[in-house]
């Protein structure tokens, strides 16, 4: 009795209602969603962070713009990545489509003088026609997505590299940034957005100056607005849509859904373009920010994106998974990623820091919600 | 009497028949075969030159040149096209030795069929324990030992070496190299291939660590998204900056002043040199008696223009 009246006693305005429902209800939401374990892993990671980088700059408005941007890009794919996933497929050619893209928009700008909206449109072309091709590949065959993207991971990025060899003789390819200006296309990936307040900020002393004397912060990079468009468009789709359903259907047991009248095929064909178009929005970004594109680009980013996505509380087997989670799962990355830059640790351990970060925060993540479990 | 006139009737004949012989094949000889096989990636911009050197020199001397390259960074494979090329019996084997523990027996089986083998771009300093005749390249660990000196003599105290490849021996020295030329008042740090990643790692590292003024990155890739980051922070001056390897990006920051030197190691003529080594050893017996070191050498805003014109034909 004792501890019903404590809770009585905290939540006054649930007395008069069965507390149980109520309890139940609460934890049911929370249980239900994927996304719980990842957040209670961000949490974590932004905890050790606050602790193991305490008076270094990591959690200044520039520490956060800097670790929020790499998160950014990954979390642009792997959104798509967990649509997809959720959907019950792979896609393992998305780090070579990014590469791929990046060579269909630089060669035709720079090298043929097309205007670079143009040639963002080719890249985006091509990227249809290649998940089209992955979609209908898994479909008409029955082989594993596993199998068939693993196949185009070699095919696109071999691509690229013949590609942009046969027909400018290197592999890199830089001087887009002189097309930008004036291109309303590019504009949308390219630059910094609210650049105004951050100015007024640092000139009315509320921002400090970085290494160079500059205000840390002059925008928001675009990347984390398309970031987190995507993943409040998915997360509607998801949820609100009878697309959505269709999704979760197809991830979960195909056939079932096939039978009850679920466009199977035709949902996987669009996933499959889903992540081929976002590859290529991360791959303009990039090359708008870089201004060059490079046949190595997106290296690993398919095995990046789908950790994100496990982190972020998707099944590998399908049919259960958000894009919020994603989206959480993308901001860890990006967090650990950053973060040894912080903590004043070797570099030479860098990749054992980020293994055990990512493998403590899906631990800490399953552990959580083992725990919900529980109490219910 | 009979007996001898025999005699030399049947060696002047068969002299003849030799001589004639000799100058029948020799129109006919076949054209040298050199095998060239590296490490290098396809997408490794740096390795095309090395390629065009070596064709350059092979049509030069009408040599047979084929170039062979694993897809990925694997000593494994590498070592199954080394081992693929011995078998192949080419008049010359010429080799990037990354790795002796992989490709250290590959080269002594090469040398113990009598191939003759010039070592070049890795591997210098043990390639001869394997029966290599010769390496072609440069000092990682001394090139980046005068990356060091350099910012030294140009104000630096503290520098930081951007090691986008960590585990990548050739990297890792030159970051040694460094580190040792700072008598370890530089630090090493490691990134990833990504440009936003590796440009952010080094916004965020010089926010942490305000007196390192000196940066130095292994190569293009990691050299333009440190460009940029300073380009976009008005701080090219405030630092001096320094890379490995050329590209087009590089060369234009180096015109414009924003970046202050990039060693070059001239691997046109890491593939130009071995050919025409070979080609003399196989036709004359004639090889250079040491090493030819084609680096560490320096470009500057004084020779950029030079290099650039160079660099568009795929010469540097």
């Amino acid at each position: 009795m004792n501890s019903t009246e404590t809770k009585q006693s905290v939540a006054p305005a649930a007395a008069d209602q069965d507390e149980r429902i109520q309890r139940v209800s609460f934890w049911k939401k929370a249980l239900n969603r994927p996304e719980l374990g990842a957040l209670a892993g961000a949490v974590l990671v932004l905890a050790f962070f606050i602790a193991a980088s305490s008076g270094t700059g990591m959690f200044t408005p520039a520490g956060i713009i800097n670790f929020l941007e790499v998160a950014a890009q990954l979390g642009i794919i792997a959104t798509a990545a967990a649509l997809l996933m959720i959907g019950g497929e792979f896609d393992l050619s998305i780090g070579s489509m990014i590469g791929l893209a990046g060579i269909l928009i630089a060669i035709p700008a720079v090298e043929y003088g097309w205007p670079l909206w143009a040639a963002i449109l080719l890249a985006f072309a091509c990227a249809g026609l290649v998940g089209w091709i992955n979609g209908n590949l898994v479909n008409k065959t029955g082989l594993p997505s596993f199998i068939v993207t693993l196949g185009f991971l070699f095919i696109l990025r071999g691509l690229a590299i013949g590609t942009s060899r046969l027909l400018t003789g290197r592999t890199q390819v830089g001087g887009v940034q002189d097309h930008i200006p004036g291109d309303w296309f590019a504009a949308l990936f390219s630059g910094e957005v609210a650049t105004g307040l951050f100015s007024w900020m640092a000139e009315n002393g509320w921002m400090a100056t970085n290494f160079a004397g500059n205000p840390t912060v002059s925008g928001i990079p675009v990347s984390i607005v398309w970031w987190l468009g995507l993943t409040a468009v998915a997360t509607w789709v998801l949820l609100c849509t009878p697309y959505g359903n269709w999704i979760f259907a197809s991830g979960g047991d195909a056939n079932a859904a096939r039978n009850s009248g679920v466009p199977v095929h035709r949902v996987k064909i669009s996933l499959f373009m889903f992540t081929a178009f976002s590859a290529t929005i991360f791959a303009c970004i990039q090359v708008m920010d870089t201004g060059s594109a490079d046949t190595i680009r997106g290296l690993l980013k398919e095995l990046e994106a789908i950790i994100a996505v496990v982190i972020g509380g998707a099944l590998l087997t399908g049919g259960y998974g958000s894009a919020i989670g994603a989206a959480l799962g993308a901001l860890i990355f990006g967090m650990v990623q950053m973060g040894i830059f912080y903590t004043g640790v070797n570099t030479d351990w860098f990749q054992v820091f980020l293994g055990v970060m990512l493998l403590v925060a899906v631990l800490f993540n399953n552990y959580m919600r083992k725990k919900a479990m529980e109490a219910k | 009497m009979a007996r001898l006139s025999q005699w030399l009737l049947a060696t002047a004949a068969t002299t003849a028949l030799m001589a004639g012989a000799a100058q029948a094949q020799e129109p006919q000889q076949d054209a040298s075969r050199f095998v060239m096989v590296t490490h290098g990636v396809p997408s490794d911009p740096f390795w095309s030159v090395v390629k065009n050197g070596a064709e350059a020199a092979a049509e030069l001397v009408g040599a047979e040149l084929e170039y062979r390259a694993p897809s990925t960074f694997d000593m494994a494979k590498m070592q199954q096209l080394v081992e693929a090329a011995v078998a192949s019996n080419p008049d010359g084997l010429i080799l990037s030795f990354t790795d002796e523990n992989a490709l250290g027996g590959a080269v002594q089986n090469a040398v113990d069929n009598g191939i003759p083998v010039i070592t070049i771009n890795s591997g210098g300093d043990v390639a001869r324990d394997y029966g290599a005749r010769l390496h072609i390249g440069q000092s990682e660990y001394e090139a980046g030992k005068q990356a060091a000196e350099r910012m030294q003599e140009m104000g630096v105290e503290k520098g930081v070496c951007v090691n986008h490849e960590q585990g990548n021996q050739g990297l890792d020295q030159r970051c040694d190299g460094f580190v040792e030329g700072f008598d370890g008042n530089a630090e090493q740090l490691a990134t990833t291939y990504d440009p936003t990643n590796i440009r952010n790692a080094i916004v965020a590292y010089l926010n942490e660590n305000s007196d390192v003024r000196g940066v130095l990155t292994l190569g293009a890739l990691a050299a333009e998204p440190m460009i940029q980051a300073m380009r976009e922070q008005g701080a090219t001056d405030m630092f001096t900056l320094g890379t490995f390897d050329l590209s087009p990006g590089i060369l234009e920051a180096l015109d414009a002043g924003e970046l202050n030197f990039a060693i070059d190691q001239q691997q046109y003529m890491q593939g130009y040199l071995p050919v025409m080594f070979l080609d003399q050893f196989v036709k004359n017996g004639l090889l250079p008696a040491g090493d030819v070191a084609t680096g560490p050498g320096f470009v500057t805003q004084e020779n950029a223009a030079q290099v650039i014109e160079l660099s568009s034909q795929g010469i540097r």
